[in-house]
């Protein structure tokens, strides 16, 4: 099938790319845009390692082709830290609370924390739990993740967190 | 996993896609939020020539009130459904529901039109239609057609709808004020299709039962509409006898597969489980 012109904003940049209809968002984002922080883990719509924020809904790029995000806002773990460098408050929060092991989940569960602050700033560890329900961590056991994203809530709020990572 | 080749279409209204759908012929696909049609086609299970996304198609994504029913356009999402406070005020039943299918992210893509229009008998939303006897609004070439979601599933992914045909709306009778509901599921994990699972729609007066409606998910090649259990419980109080009798005759008209859920006769029983809880829930929340 003859390739088609595609163009969205990723990270606040335009960018335009060749690509089938059959390219799925995920390999347009890795192998067009060299964005290879969203990552390919179960490839069926399970895991969240693929997890991008398309027009202010998280989405697993795995099971969207690229043509369906054709004009779209895209933000991807390349497009959380500050031009400078300095990390977005989740990332901190992963930091300092110990929220990752292998690391691989890790970009899909940041971005998708980045929507559900955005929808609830101020999450209850319940509300937390839920809401990143579909995003599969094999290490940690959640726990840290939880406080890593309680930390970034905080944060943002401008409130003291005390608790420490386990 | 890389789909089949195919070319893509995006039509703006319902009646460029149907037109679009006429000439393709049948191994042209509508695409709604694409979470069960793009993992059939990754897994090659799935090969259409031809996918009319119905995404850019604004007239199809609206929830609006019309006399005594609530219209629900196709492509309205899981999320969209979850945010709607006109929904969740006269119809909950939806947010239970909605609540309880796969993952966040899965709810802002998948629609409630793709849920109900794609024949799955995993899919939670087509046993809640049952129950609330909601209507299917069609389009195809030859016009526009109503079909009563009790009358509109025939088999596993067989239904009414005529190739070409693509369902537009959702159109629901506002259930009384003061009716309780209940939508209890058993699953394996989050994400997981139903072992088996129940939605209840009653209301009551003076602490019997006046009315009520059962939908069964997931125990059949089809939703299942409960009457005759409905039935036995109207002018009951909810007693466990009556309640018992109820139980037993949704289960008789269940036929589970045994697969990775569990053996039929386990399925059978949970979805009687799945009703009696449904059935409690809904009463604590009817007056």
């Amino acid at each position: 099938m003859a390739k088609i012109q595609i163009a969205m904003t990723v990270n606040g940049e335009a960018v335009e790319a060749l690509a089938e209809p059959r390219t799925l968002l995920i390999h347009f984002l890795r192998e067009q845009l060299n964005l290879t922080g969203p990552h390919i883990g179960c490839d069926t719509s399970h895991c969240g390692a693929c997890t991008v924020d398309l027009d202010g809904k998280s989405m697993k790029s795995c099971t969207v082709f690229a043509v369906q995000a054709s004009g779209a806002e895209i933000r991807t773990i390349e497009g959380m830290a500050a031009a400078d460098g300095t990390l977005h408050a989740l990332q901190e929060g992963f930091r300092e609370m110990h929220g990752l092991q292998c690391g691989f989940c890790t970009p899909g569960m940041i971005v998708r924390a980045y929507r559900l602050l955005q929808e609830n700033p101020n999450p209850t560890e319940t509300e937390i739990r839920f809401g990143i329900a579909g995003n599969l961590c094999r290490c940690t056991g959640y726990q840290n993740i939880v406080k890593a994203i309680q930390y970034a809530a905080a944060k943002l709020n401008g409130v003291p967190l005390q608790e420490a990572a386990e | 996993m890389i789909p089949g080749s195919f070319a893509y279409h995006r039509p703006s209204s319902v009646q460029e896609a149907v037109a679009l759908l006429a000439d393709l012929g049948t191994e042209a696909r509508a695409l709604a939020g694409g979470h069960s049609l793009i993992p059939m086609m990754k897994l090659r299970l799935a090969a259409p020539d031809n996918l009319v996304d119905l995404a850019g198609i604004k007239e199809l994504k609206s929830i609006r009130a019309d006399g005594g029913d609530i219209v629900i356009g196709a492509m309205t999402t899981q999320h969209e459904v979850l945010a709607s406070d006109l929904l969740t005020q006269k119809i909950p039943i939806l947010r239970e529901t909605a609540l309880q299918i796969a993952d966040p992210q899965v709810r802002y893509a998948g629609t409630l039109g793709g849920n109900v229009a794609n024949g799955d008998p995993g899919n939670d939303m087509p046993a809640v239609m049952l129950c609330l006897g909601a209507a299917y609004q069609v389009t195809g070439k030859s016009g526009e057609r109503r079909i009563a979601a009790r009358e509109f599933y025939q088999g596993a992914y067989f239904t009414a709808l005529e190739p070409g045909e693509i369902l537009t709306a959702i159109r629901i009778r506002v259930p009384a004020t003061g009716h309780g509901y209940g939508y209890e599921k058993l699953k394996r994990k989050i994400g997981d299709y139903a072992t088996a699972a129940a939605a209840v729609v009653l209301t009551m007066t003076g602490g019997t039962v006046a009315s009520c409606s059962i939908g069964l998910t997931n125990v059949a090649e089809t939703p299942l509409w409960a009457e005759a259990a409905a039935n036995i419980l109207v002018g009951s109080s909810l007693n466990a006898a009556t309640v018992k009798r109820a139980v037993a005759a949704a289960e008789a008209i269940t036929a589970p597969a045994t697969d990775s859920r569990g053996p039929a006769i386990y399925r059978t029983k949970m979805a009687g489980v799945m009703l009696a809880r449904a059935l409690a829930h809904a009463r604590s929340r009817a007056s």
